[in-house]
C-alpha cells in the first residue's frame, strides 16, 4: 500500500547533490522520483528509487543524515481536472497532504504522485473509498 | 581509594601549617633565586619576612601568562638549569609558549599528586589505563603516564588520535580507564557506534577528562552513551600540569592537592579574593614546585571553591567545575556568552550531538552568532517544518539561557571537525 521513500539532509553547498547521486550511480540504483525542499541554508532530498534499502545502507556509510518513512502513490488520470479530483476528495475530508510531488510510472507511462499525509491510514481509506488507485510497490517498480 | 591518606585527609588545622611553612619557603626562595620575583615583591613592598599567616598570600603580588612569557623560555628558574630533568609547554597560540621546568623532585610531585588524582577517579594499583591524552610538550600525556606508573597501573601510551585502534586496544588490552579530553572520549563513542561497539561490553568504566572546559550536560551524555563514569580533572602547565585537583566518584568538585597548591578565587577585574562559594578567577601558588614555583598564578579559568567536607572522607577544598576562561569568554552585542553555555542548551536537546561550533561574524555594526549544529538521524525529519521546529527549539533554549538570538545552523554530519585533543568551538571572525 504504501512506498519507501529516502530522505537525505544536505547543507546548501556547491556539489552536493552530486555527491548523493554519485553513490546511487555506483550501486547501481535508479531514480524513479524525485522532490527537493529547501531553505536558505539547507534542503531535504527525498526520492522514490528502485533499491530503497541499499540506497539507505550505501548513504549513511558515506555519512549522509539519511531516513527511510513510507509515502502513498496515486494514479491520477492524464486528463485536465485529474489531480483536482483527488484533491477534493482530501479536501472533502479534511485531510491535510504535508506534501506531494509527480512523476511517470515507468511501462504505463501514467502520471502519479507520492503523497506524505499527516493522517495516513484514514487518506488511504478515503481515496479507496472514492475509487482512485493507490499504487502497489509492483506498479512502480 | 584515597592514595595519600596523610595528606588528603589532613586536619584543617595541619594542613594550614602545611601550607604556611611552605608558603613561607617557596616565597624566600623566589625572593632569593629569581631576579624577576624580587623585583616584583620589593615593588609590592613585601619581603619574604612578611608572610606570617596564609591570610599575608594576599600581600603578594599575581603572576599571570604574560609574566611566564617575558621570561621565555627559562628566565624563572629557581635551580641551575643542569638540575632541569624535563620541560613542558602551553600550546601558546600567538608567538612564544610558556615553558615550564621540571626537577627530579617535580617529577616526583607530579607522579604523587597525579596518582592521588586517578585514585580519586576509581582506579587501582593492577588497572589498565590508556592514555589517549597527547604525548609531547603538552603535560596531559606525561601527567597521566607518571601518575599511572606511580598508583601501579598497566599505562597504554596511545597519545590522541587513530581511533579505531584505540578501541581495538580498550577491547583487546581490557582498559579500565581512559584518560582524555570529553570531546575526543564522545569522538571515540561516535567511532565505536559505527563500529557498532557498545563500551558497555568492554572492561572501559571510568573517564578521566579535563584539559578543556565542558558541561555537567555533556558528562551525562557521556555516561549514557558509554557506561563509563565521567570524571573531571583539572590542571595547567603553568602550575604542574594535570594533578592540581580532580573529582572523586561523589562528582561534587574536584578536590584540590591543597598541601601542593594553594588556591584562591578572585574578582578577575579588581583583584579582591571571594569568599567560599563565589564565583571567580582561579589563582594558584605552587608550594612545593622546585624548577619553576608561581606566586599567585592567575589561571583566567572560572570557578569556585568550597571547603566543606566531602562524603569521600578527603579534607581538601574542592573546586567546581570550570565553566569557562575569562579568554574564552565572547562578548556578544555586549553580553557576555561562554561556549560552555551553548554546549549544556544543545546536550538538553534530544538526540543533539555534542559536536558544535560558534561562528561570529560582524554585520555591520552588530555582532552575528551562528550556533551549528549537525543533524544526525535522531534529529533528522523528512519535513522542512519538522526541521524549522529543531532550529526553533534549540533558538529559544540558547536565547533563554543567553538572554541574545542567534542563528542556529543546521549542518551535515562530520562536517564540524572532531579535535584529537582540545576542541575548538569558536571562530571569532570579528577581527578580519
Amino acid at each position: 500500500m504504501q512506498v519507501p521513500q529516502i530522505s537525505v539532509f544536505l547543507e546548501n553547498k556547491v556539489g552536493r547533490m552530486a555527491d548523493v547521486t554519485d553513490v546511487l550511480a555506483a550501486n547501481d540504483i535508479n531514480i524513479i522520483a524525485l522532490s527537493v525542499a529547501d531553505t536558505s541554508e539547507f534542503g531535504i532530498l527525498r526520492l522514490i528509487v528502485n533499491k530503497p534499502e541499499l540506497a539507505y545502507e550505501r548513504l549513511k556509510k558515506q555519512g549522509f543524515t539519511v531516513m527511510t518513512n513510507f509515502v502513498v502513490a496515486v494514479e491520477v488520470q492524464d486528463v485536465p481536472g485529474g489531480l483536482s479530483k483527488i484533491l477534493r476528495v482530501l479536501t472533502g475530508a479534511k485531510l491535510n497532504v504535508e506534501y506531494m510531488y509527480a512523476f511517470v510510472e515507468r511501462g504505463t507511462g501514467r502520471a502519479a504522485l507520492i503523497f506524505r499525509f499527516d493522517k495516513e491510514q484514514e487518506a488511504i481509506k478515503v481515496l479507496q473509498s472514492a475509487g482512485v488507485n493507490i499504487l502497489q510497490k509492483v506498479d512502480i517498480f | 581509594m584515597i592514595w595519600d591518606e596523610k595528606h588528603e585527609r589532613m586536619s584543617r588545622k595541619d594542613l594550614g601549617a602545611l601550607q604556611l611553612e611552605r608558603l613561607q619557603g617557596v616565597v624566600k626562595k623566589v625572593y632569593d633565586k629569581v631576579p624577576f620575583y624580587r623585583a616584583k615583591l620589593d615593588a609590592a613592598g613585601v619581603k619574604p619576612g612578611d608572610v606570617k599567616t596564609l591570610a599575608d598570600l594576599r600581600k603578594l603580588p599575581f603572576t599571570d601568562k604574560n609574566d611566564l612569557r617575558d621570561n621565555y623560555p627559562l628566565g624563572l628558574l629557581t635551580v641551575p638549569q643542569s638540575e632541569v630533568r624535563e620541560i613542558h609547554g602551553s600550546s601558546g597560540t600567538t608567538g612564544k609558549p610558556i615553558i615550564v621546568a621540571y626537577t627530579n623532585k617535580d617529577i616526583d610531585t607530579w607522579s604523587e599528586v597525579m596518582a592521588r588524582t586517578l585514585a580519586n577517579a576509581g582506579c587501582n594499583p593492577g588497572d589498565v589505563v590508556q592514555n589517549a591524552y597527547g604525548y609531547g610538550l603538552f603535560t596531559g600525556g606525561l601527567g597521566v603516564h607518571y601518575g599511572g606508573l606511580r598508583l601501579g597501573a598497566m599505562v597504554i601510551p596511545m597519545s590522541g588520535g587513530n581511533s579505531k585502534r584505540q578501541i581495538m586496544l580498550i577491547q583487546d588490552l581490557g582498559a579500565r580507564a581512559i584518560g582524555c579530553t570529553p570531546s575526543y572520549f564522545l569522538s571515540l563513542i561516535e567511532t565505536a557506534e559505527e563500529m557498532g561497539i557498545d563500551f558497555r561490553n568492554t572492561n572501559l568504566r571510568i573517564g578521566v577528562f579535563g584539559a578543556e572546559p565542558w558541561s555537567e550536560n555533556m558528562r551525562r551524555e557521556i555516561e549514557k552513551r558509554s557506561g563509563v563514569i565521567a570524571i573531571d580533572i583539572y590542571g595547567l602547565s603553568e602550575i604542574i600540569g594535570p594533578g592540581v585537583s580532580g573529582e572523586c566518584e561523589a562528582q561534587n568538585g574536584l578536590h584540590i592537592n591543597e598541601d601542593h597548591f594553594l588556591p584562591e578565587t578572585i574578582d578577575p577585574d579588581t583583584g579582591e579574593v571571594l569568599e567560599n562559594g563565589e564565583v571567580g578567577e582561579m589563582v594558584f601558588t605552587t608550594l612545593t614546585k622546585d624548577a619553576t614555583p608561581v606566586l599567585r598564578f592567575r589561571t583566567r579559568d572560572i570557578s569556585s571553591i568550597a571547603r566543606d567536607k566531602c562524603g569521600c572522607g578527603r579534607t581538601t577544598a574542592r573546586m567546581s567545575r570550570v565553566t569557562g576562561r575569562t579568554d574564552d569568554m565572547l562578548i556578544i552585542r555586549g553580553v557576555n556568552v561562554f561556549p560552555s553555555q551553548i554546549e549544556s542548551v544543545l546536550m538538553a536537546v534530544e538526540g543533539a550531538e555534542p559536536h558544535y561550533q560558534i561562528v561570529v561574524r560582524r554585520e555591520g555594526a552588530l555582532d552575528d552568532m551562528e550556533v551549528q549544529v549537525e543533524v544526525n538521524e535522531r534529529l533528522f525529519s523528512d519535513e522542512i517544518r519538522g526541521l524549522e521546529a529543531l532550529e526553533g527549539k534549540i533558538g529559544e533554549e540558547l536565547h533563554s539561557v543567553l538572554g541574545l538570538r542567534v542563528r542556529v545552523k543546521l549542518v551535515e554530519p562530520k562536517t564540524i571537525e572532531r579535535s584529537m585533543g582540545k576542541a575548538k568551538r569558536v571562530i571569532d571572525m570579528r577581527g578580519q
